[in-house]
């Protein structure tokens, strides 16, 4: 009798959990896998790199591995992977391209040639801990490029070079920038959520409607329309160039003032609506009830309103600055070469260089600071009577 | 009555172009519990919240203890408030509520954690000061309400409908607690309602509020005896109202013509004279039920017909049809029952009616 409903209840949330899975679950897994997967050498000499893993590092590779490795490479096939796994191997320990070469062609006519024989090269244990090194299936070389970090030759993690890579300096580029347009909503959003929420009728359809209106355009529109109102002989520059308070146009695109004017009003609704839902939830009549206790207009608000909005005012924080640290079009369109958020990255990688890997590894660490802001979140907008 | 405490001096109230209180004049005395009662839209809470500051006086003055208070805003006028929905502050605990007025006025920090456990105690929540308001049930919430508002004992104490949110059992309980209160800390109490039970339960005096006019004030009893007039006589419990004629006047001591030619006598409010169109004013309970030929020599009587009779637990409701018109008689269970049908004399006692004006 109990299984029939919670069948029939699995059978209708069946297509929504199919969707979740084709078109969330499985798309995440594969993002995550392709930043840390880097199957080159495990694909093509499958036999080393399981031989391999038993070395100790010390001593020359045991006969086992060697006669692995002949195996996998008189087995391969494929020139374009061995290519792949002479390129990663080079990548690790110059001298591998050559020695590649010179190996594959030996072993192509006799099979069972001692490698030392075929090259001295063979028998120093740096070329046997390059090929042990990447012999994993899995890497954490993109994840640590995406912060500029990168792998030793010792295998210790450290800085990359100055100059080499921008990740870092981009990422917190974003956040900073998502900061500011968080703090840009909140001095905007607050008020104007609390006069919302106390004038009725239509005074506050208005206001709700000049929130909600820009929700329902296009965000291309949107920053499209920015452009023109921003532009050097835009709309703002004309007029106020028109009334003479300047001389020339000032700069208020391709700048950063430009991108956090924009995405701050992009954003705006998703600070104003949870402040605002959640101000509609306090009892009209708490003011008035501080005042006839004694407190002063300025005092109830502080002690009485301004608390009770927190709740929403936090959502509202946490909602503005996770859409904002994945804002690409608007910093794309708005913003100049030093205006770029990591966004603009992963599009460069992604759709750029077909580095498929670096992007999906910056888009894991995005997901990343999201889950741990939307941890946050949780924590913080928990009921109060929970809280304690 | 004693020297007035709260004056509402010609007090008129606009909302655009409605008039929602209109001329109104009320004393009140130290010490006083008054309760304003009313219909919806009658003008009692728009009085309250004028009284309270949350709203403008259109015109008139209200005065509080020989103070002028148009103008003064709300959180200097030191009344204590309780809403109707308790309005404490969902965010901090009871005690801190309760504390709230005191931190307000800056009273010292050793001084607010004796005085808000005194009045916890005072409302029997000494024991749950630290939880939050979401946690208690709606009775305990008025109680801390209540707390919060005498904690720094202010001047008056207004109450909105206090008891409007609370079931039956415990909106009684806390009558006898607001009641009781008021007697021992001498409290001045205004307080707003629509129930008239709540009213005559708790008042000195009550005022009847209709149209934005108070129509009668005066003691429970006096309200519910004497009203001033067929508002008052009809929305203060139930009455049958009887038309007729003034034929005698005799100081209070009115004789009413009844349609059918037949006679009453009762008491009625002043200024009817003879010739004039009365309604005599009769509580079913006053009422009682004889045989067609036994009614007592003295006493009024009217003939009629039991057209129902009503079963009501503790009493029954008799419908009874006269050539005055439909009466209902409210009798005690242990009276004789009538059949439908049954002919009956209505007999009442002059002091048990009151004749009004239509």
């Amino acid at each position: 009798m109990s299984r029939a409903p919670q069948l029939k209840a699995l059978v209708l949330i069946a297509p929504l959990l199919v969707f979740l899975g084709m078109f969330f679950v499985w798309p995440l897994i594969t993002v995550i896998s392709q930043a840390i997967s880097d199957p080159a050498i495990s694909r093509v000499l499958p036999h080393t790199a399981s031989a391999i893993s038993g070395w100790n590092g010390k001593d020359l590779p045991s006969d086992e591995v060697q006669a692995a490795f002949r195996a996998d490479i008189a087995a391969n096939t494929d020139e374009m992977a061995m290519g792949d796994v002479t390129r990663r191997l080079n990548a690790s320990k110059s001298g591998f391209r050559s020695l590649m070469g010179k190996t594959v062609t030996a072993l192509k006519e006799t099979p069972e040639i001692p490698l030392v024989e075929i090259d001295k090269r063979w028998g120093d244990t740096a070329y046997w801990l390059a090929i042990r090194e990447n012999a994993s299936p899995y890497t954490d070389a993109y994840l640590l490029a995406s912060i500029d970090m990168e792998r030793g030759a010792d295998g210790a993690i450290k800085a990359m070079p100055e100059g080499s890579s921008a990740n870092a300096a981009i990422i917190l580029r974003t956040l900073w920038t998502s900061a500011l347009v968080t703090l840009c909503c909140l001095l905007i959003g607050l008020p104007y959520a609390m006069v919302t929420a106390s004038v009725t009728g239509w005074k506050r359809a208005l206001l709700l409607g000049a929130v909600l209106l820009p929700l329902w355009t296009s965000l291309l529109v949107r920053t499209a329309a920015w452009m023109i109102l921003l532009q050097e002989n835009g709309l703002i520059n004309q007029a106020l160039m028109g009334l003479g308070l300047t001389n020339g146009p000032l700069a208020l695109i391709y700048n950063r003032f430009g991108v956090v004017l924009a995405m701050t009003h992009v954003l705006l609704p998703f600070m104003v609506l949870p402040i605002y839902s959640v101000l509609l939830t306090v009892p009209g009549n708490l003011m008035g009830a501080a005042a006839s206790l004694g407190a002063h207009p300025v005092r109830a608000f502080l002690r009485v309103l301004l608390p009770l909005s927190l709740r929403g005012v936090i959502s509202g924080m946490l909602l503005v600055f996770m859409s904002a640290i994945g804002y690409y079009i608007t910093p794309a369109l708005i913003g100049g070469a030093t205006d770029q958020m990591i966004s603009s990255v992963i599009a460069f990688y992604a759709t750029g260089s077909a580095n498929w890997s670096m992007a999906a590894a910056l888009g894991l660490i995005l997901l990343v600071l999201t889950l741990v802001l939307y941890a946050l979140y949780n924590r913080l907008s928990r009921e109060p009577g929970q809280a304690r | 009555m004693a020297e007035s405490f709260i004056r509402f001096d010609k007090v008129t109230k606009d909302y655009g172009t409605v008039r929602v209180v209109e001329d109104l004049d009320l004393d009140i005395a130290r010490g006083e519990f008054v309760s304003l009662l009313g219909p919806s839209g009658s003008g009692k809470t728009t009085l309250l919240m004028m009284l309270a500051g949350f709203e403008t006086v259109t015109k008139g003055a209200i005065i509080l203890d020989g103070q002028r208070l148009n103008g003064v805003p709300t959180y200097k006028r030191d009344m204590g408030v309780v809403f109707q929905n308790y309005a404490l502050f969902p965010h901090m605990n009871i005690a801190r509520n309760v504390a709230f007025p005191l931190e307000m006025r800056g009273t010292a920090k050793s001084d607010i954690a004796a005085r808000v456990k005194r009045a916890l105690d005072m409302v029997q929540l000494g024991h749950l000061s630290d939880r939050m308001p979401g946690q208690l049930s709606g009775g305990q919430q008025q109680r801390v309400a209540l707390a919060r508002s005498l904690v720094f004992e202010p001047r008056v104490v207004l109450m909105d409908e206090p008891l409007g949110a609370l079931d039956k059992q415990l909106r009684e309980q806390m009558q006898l607690d607001i009641r009781e209160l008021h007697h021992r800390l001498g409290l001045t109490i205004i307080f707003v309602t629509h129930d008239q039970d709540e009213a005559l339960t708790m008042s000195d005096r009550i005022a009847v509020f209709d149209k934005g006019q108070i129509q009668q004030c005066a003691t429970p009893r006096q309200v519910y005896d004497h009203p001033a007039n067929r508002f008052v006589a009809e929305f203060i419990g139930e009455t049958n109202l009887l038309p007729g004629k003034v034929t005698g006047v005799d100081g209070s001591k009115i004789a009413l013509t009844m349609p059918d030619g037949s006679v009453l006598r009762a008491d009625g409010a002043t200024g009817l004279a003879v010739g004039d169109a009365a309604l005599l004013s009769l509580r079913p309970e006053r009422i009682d039920l004889h045989g067609p030929n036994d009614a007592p020599a003295g006493l009024n009587s009217l003939r009629g017909e039991v057209a129902d009779t009503i079963y009501q637990g503790d009493h029954l409701r008799i419908v009874v049809t006269t050539p005055a018109g439909r009466i209902i008689a409210r009798v005690p269970r242990k009276a004789a029952e009538w059949p439908n049908g049954a002919s009956v004399a209505l007999g009442f006692r002059p002091a048990d009616g009151w004749i009004i004006a239509p």
